[in-house]
């Protein structure tokens, strides 16, 4: 697309809590995130024309009104509303429907929000007897949690291209050092490959310290027009240049969580990039850059192992050469490009609604050059990567 | 006396097929097969008026990966053991098909014994017993294994 600047938004601010596991309210969360944000913007909150909700299904019916939910905790205005689920992908869903409205020229700024707070343990499906859910059934006739999935995308990987436990290892250590110097990941310890070879396997071959918990935490942002934002005195904002929200494409030859069977392609043969490789590479379309732009790459290692899968499909490498960036330190700090300075989700945990915003959050704060210790150094241009279950793809690529 | 056995999907699964089997559905006019069994409308873009016809999938197929439940699952997973005892579960490409389906791998095959690549043949096993049946659902059990579940298939 030639006209990539036409199409931006700028992020006028940031805000994120700590992850952790209080168990309080979602809500809390999200207000304490919407509150650094519109601080972060310096607008006050009846300036925000539009609330982007980013839903969660673990916390009854506020959860899925999540747009509603936040507009009536922050207080009611009469702003304008909407609320995206999309798994792990919702994040991304409620940034593009926050940059719709202002492209359109409906409103000037807008305000996007995820906030969560899971249970212990495995991510389970909704209760009752549902079986017509696949989502259910993969639990009742499987035994399938989402780590089984992970397993068996990171056994192919050793099987396929040489991949290794310690390089599954490897990732989470690299992730936990940058995560040790994020004073808003939940897991502040560096944890070493020795932790990692002493934590039970969950899913053969992936190990307890290299599978991402379940956290409680919220995310949000404040987008406007780059018209507003000049007129905030903001002559250089962070932009998002490019989103990507896209399914597969039939036939999608992938396992995907939660289904029973991938896609079949005896009738009709499947052509072009794969799911995962087409969900970054529509939103470098977009911004009409390329994975040679990018400075940094925050990816969805919801496992140790599936980092290095997003390597590839993002575009850094090609397929099966991950481990031989991991091993040369290309995705570590002062690498060539690295990956999940942020700690990911090895130092996050999964806080689903708030996840792919909070990637955007630590793109922000990246490109502004207010990372600290894990600064990027002279980062201009980063990319997100993460996919929701139920084939929602997700991918955001922001500039300065 | 010993409970009779029920399929746990039967939508999906004939227990007592000779041999047992999962349903799909192919989609007539282009080939495409469906699992679970598909009957609105073929997912093939472009064949929308087309029939889907029910059609028992291949039984075989090679080993596309796989890995085991090291924790128990949560509910709805029905727990058969007490303690958990670890499961394989397999992803296996079927060739007529060319899809990968997964399912549990037989009792007494562990991650340890399976390669990417091996032949894999799905058998009649019990998934979970309860006051009336036992509820038997598809696994895959390795050609070569001397495995003993689902021996009856």
């Amino acid at each position: 697309m030639s006209n990539a600047r036409e199409t931006e938004v700028a992020i006028l601010g940031a805000g994120m809590t700590e992850w952790g596991k209080w168990g309080k309210p979602f809500v809390e969360y999200g207000v304490a995130a919407i509150r650094e944000a519109i601080a972060d913007a310096g607008i006050d909150y009846s300036d925000v024309q539009f609330v982007a909700g980013a839903a969660t299904v673990r916390n009854g019916y506020p959860g899925y009104v999540a747009g509603a939910t936040f507009a009536q905790a922050m207080g009611w205005t009469g702003v304008q509303i909407s609320t995206s689920y999309a798994a792990c992908a919702s994040g991304t869903q409620a940034i593009a429907s926050a940059r719709a409205q202002i492209l359109s020229g409906a409103v000037d700024v807008a305000l996007v929000v995820g906030a969560d707070t899971t249970p212990k343990g495995f991510l389970a499906p909704s209760k009752g007897e549902r079986g017509d859910d696949p989502d259910w059934l993969r639990f009742r006739l499987l035994g399938a949690t989402n780590p089984t999935y992970f397993g068996l995308y990171a056994r192919r990987r050793m099987d396929l291209y040489g991949a290794t436990p310690e390089d599954f290892a490897a990732v989470k250590v690299k992730n936990a050092q940058m995560g040790a110097m994020n004073p808003r990941a939940r897991y502040k310890k560096a944890f070493t490959a020795e932790d990692v070879a002493n934590s039970p396997v969950v899913a053969d071959p992936l190990r307890l310290l290299e599978i991402c918990a379940t956290s409680d935490g919220g995310a949000a942002l404040v987008l406007c027009s780059k018209e507003y934002a000049a007129k905030k005195g903001i002559a250089n904002p962070v932009k998002v240049r490019g989103i990507s929200t896209v399914t597969p494409t039939f036939p999608n030859q992938l396992i995907d969580m939660p289904n029973f069977a991938t896609d079949s392609a005896a009738g009709v043969a499947h052509v072009g990039p794969s799911f995962k490789d087409s969900i970054a590479a529509a939103a470098y379309a977009e911004a009409d850059m390329g994975p040679d732009d990018m400075d940094l790459a925050e990816v969805y290692d919801l496992s140790s192992a599936l980092e290095l899968d997003w390597i590839e499909n993002i575009g850094l490498c090609k397929e099966g050469e991950a481990e031989k960036m991991l091993r040369d330190g290309d995705t570590a700090l002062g690498g060539k490009i690295p990956v999940n300075p942020s700690g990911g989700l090895g130092a996050f945990g999964e806080a689903v609604p708030a996840q792919a915003i909070a990637q955007v959050c630590e793109l922000t704060w990246q490109l502004r050059g207010q990372s600290g210790d894990r600064q990027v150094e002279g980062a201009k241009a980063g990319v997100t990567a993460n996919q929701g279950l139920f084939g929602h793809g997700s991918s955001v690529v922001c500039v300065r | 006396m010993s409970k009779p056995q029920v399929s746990a999907k039967p939508e999906w699964f004939v227990h007592d097929g000779e041999p047992p089997h999962l349903i799909g559905t192919q989609c007539e006019q282009s080939g495409t097969y469906h699992f679970p069994p598909e009957y609105t409308m073929s997912r093939a873009p472009g064949f929308a008026d087309s029939a889907l016809t029910e059609v028992q999938l291949s039984r075989t197929g090679t080993l596309w990966s796989y890995t085991n439940a090291g924790y128990q699952p949560p509910s709805p997973y029905v727990p058969v053991a007490e303690p958990f005892e670890p499961f394989a579960i397999a992803a296996v490409e079927l060739a007529e098909e060319q899809m990968v389906v997964l399912g549990q791998v037989v009792e007494g095959v562990s991650a340890d014994d399976l390669q990417v690549g091996m032949e894999m043949e799905l058998v009649s096993a019990p998934l979970f017993e309860d006051d009336d049946a036992v509820h038997m659902v598809w696994k895959w059990k390795p050609v070569s294994s001397g495995a003993t579940e689902g021996a009856n298939a």
